[in-house]
């Protein structure tokens, strides 16, 4: 019964703090263990000793990375606010091709669209520095996602909110600005702040036009000395020191924000 | 109020019809619309305080004809205070913050007056601690009578409610219908959808009966409820009694 409750929860309880540390240890030790004994069977010593010799060139990738990542988070925005809002716009034209971006976008991977995007579109237009390419091609994609979000809480606006914004006398201009856009960050912002997460990991696929951020940085490393393994774990480890706090600030911002929206 | 309407109706777009065209014409402090469910009582209300075009017919408050622009609109609107069955406090800003905003962006209220009238009306209603709440963390009584400062709070000519306490259990009505009795005595008009047939009956000066979308009657308490003409103001009476104590 004792040893029972050490590892079962009770129905509807908190998990006390003692007993969420014991387990959480126990997880991590089992899947540190599995990866362990895996390398054990496959007989791979790990010697991570060579990455302070690639130091360098694993922090301006990592850097890269970094800077990807936000300037897309930034362009996707736009894109995703403009794509939304144009989904409604009463010139036909303009609103189907905001649907059709953002269906073709979210039905093809996103692998297809670096290529079609920067060897047809970027070549036939002279977009060459890689970078500036990366950086378009990547907030294309993620600003089809941006847009579902933004229209998904749109649509979702409450009507009495706005019937009351009417009843209290504000114009058009003063709801938009005092009741649906605080309403709409309210419910988009843990939402966003997730995307962004996305955003840092789909940038690993601009490695395959030889944008030397993290992942492609690490690939070549990795060539050169067929230290696959190590240098496979070590990137996972450097993309969760990214990603995690923003997981983790997603989660603080759902929380408050849950009553508001 | 003087409060007066000609060939009034309303037809959704998809021509279901809502209110059958209605005449209506007379002065009057505090008035009840009553009536069966689906009957077109909030509808009326919409169409009275500008937030629903009606379909034909002109309607005008004290003389002042409903405007057809949106810029009319808002400026008839301003004159207004409108209480919604639930829901109608914004649900991102605290209690204090839905009487103030208003005040200081419609109202022209400086920052300090709005925060003074505000803390008055919180004070008076039982919600001076509760300023800072949220909606969500307020019950349902204690958002109604939120609701119903944010109302009065720029000093309207007529406040209107819909249903104001449909959505509350029996303690919360009564502390929401005390309330909008008193402002009835300080001289404050008033027009309310409610199916408290008692409030309607001793604290409205006369009552209106809407059914299947018609004014059926219209008169005063004592003419409504114990001396009821129509089969249908009978019916929906009757059916009210039938669970009484």
């Amino acid at each position: 019964m004792k040893l029972k409750e050490l590892f079962v929860s009770k129905k509807g309880e908190e998990v006390p703090l003692w007993k969420a540390a014991f387990s959480m240890l126990l997880t991590c030790v089992l899947v540190v263990l599995f990866f362990w004994v895996s390398l054990i069977r496959i007989d791979y010593a790990a010697d991570f000793s060579f990455l302070p010799d690639f130091r360098q060139r694993i922090w301006s990738g990592f850097w890269m990375t970094v800077l990807i990542s936000v300037a897309s988070m930034l362009l996707s925005l736009a894109l995703g606010i403009l794509s939304a809002a144009g989904r409604s716009c009463r010139i036909l034209v303009l609103r189907y091709l905001c649907s059709l971006y953002v269906t073709f976008i979210r039905g093809t991977p996103l692998i297809m669209q670096i290529y079609l995007f920067y060897y047809i579109v970027g070549t036939a237009w002279g977009i060459e520095n890689r970078f500036a390419a990366g950086v378009l091609i990547l907030s294309v994609f993620e600003g089809a996602y941006i847009s579902e979000i933004i229209r998904g809480s749109l649509l979702s606006m409450d009507e009495s909110q706005l019937e009351a914004a009417r009843a209290v006398g504000f114009t058009k201009k003063q709801t938009l600005r005092y009741v649906i856009f605080p309403q709409m960050v309210a419910r988009t912002l843990p939402a966003l702040t997730g995307q962004f997460a996305s955003v840092i990991k789909d940038s690993s696929l601009l490695s395959m036009i030889s944008v030397i951020e993290l992942t492609q940085a690490m690939r070549e490393i990795s060539a050169g000395n067929l230290k696959l393994v190590e240098s496979y774990l070590f990137l996972g480890v450097l993309y969760l020191v990214l990603t995690l706090p923003v997981a983790f600030i997603s989660k603080r911002l759902e929380r408050r924000f849950q009553y508001e929206a | 109020m003087k409060l007066e309407f000609h060939g009034l109706s309303k037809q959704f777009d998809q021509g279901r019809v809502i209110l059958q065209p209605m005449d209506f014409c007379d002065e009057v402090h505090t008035l009840a619309i009553i009536g069966p469910s689906g009957g077109g009582k909030s509808t009326l209300l919409r169409i009275i305080g500008g937030l629903l075009p009606p379909s034909s017919g002109t309607l005008s408050i004290n003389g002042e004809e409903l405007p057809k622009e949106e810029e009319g609109l808002q400026r008839y609107r301003k004159k207004l205070g409108f209480v919604f069955q639930q829901g109608g406090l914004f649900r991102h800003l605290s209690a204090r913050e839905n009487i103030v905003l208003p005040l200081t962006k419609v109202h022209g209220y400086s920052e300090t007056e709005a925060g003074k009238r505000a803390d008055e009306l919180l004070e008076r209603f039982g919600l001076g601690a509760d300023g800072h709440k949220k909606p969500a963390a307020l019950s349902g009584g204690q958002q109604q009578r939120v609701a119903i400062a944010r109302a009065i709070a720029a000093k309207p000519g007529i406040l209107l409610l819909d249903e104001p306490t449909s959505a509350l259990d029996p303690e919360y009505t009564t502390e929401v219908l005390d309330i909008v009795n008193e402002l009835k005595e300080e001289g404050l008009d008033f027009i309310i959808v409610t199916h408290e047939m008692g409030f309607a009956r001793h604290a409205c000066e006369k009552a209106a009966f809407l059914c299947e979308g018609k004014l059926m009657e219209y008169g005063s308490g004592s003419e409504i409820f114990d001396a009821p003409k129509s089969e249908q103001l009978k019916n929906f009476l009757g059916r009210l009694l039938e669970w009484n104590m």
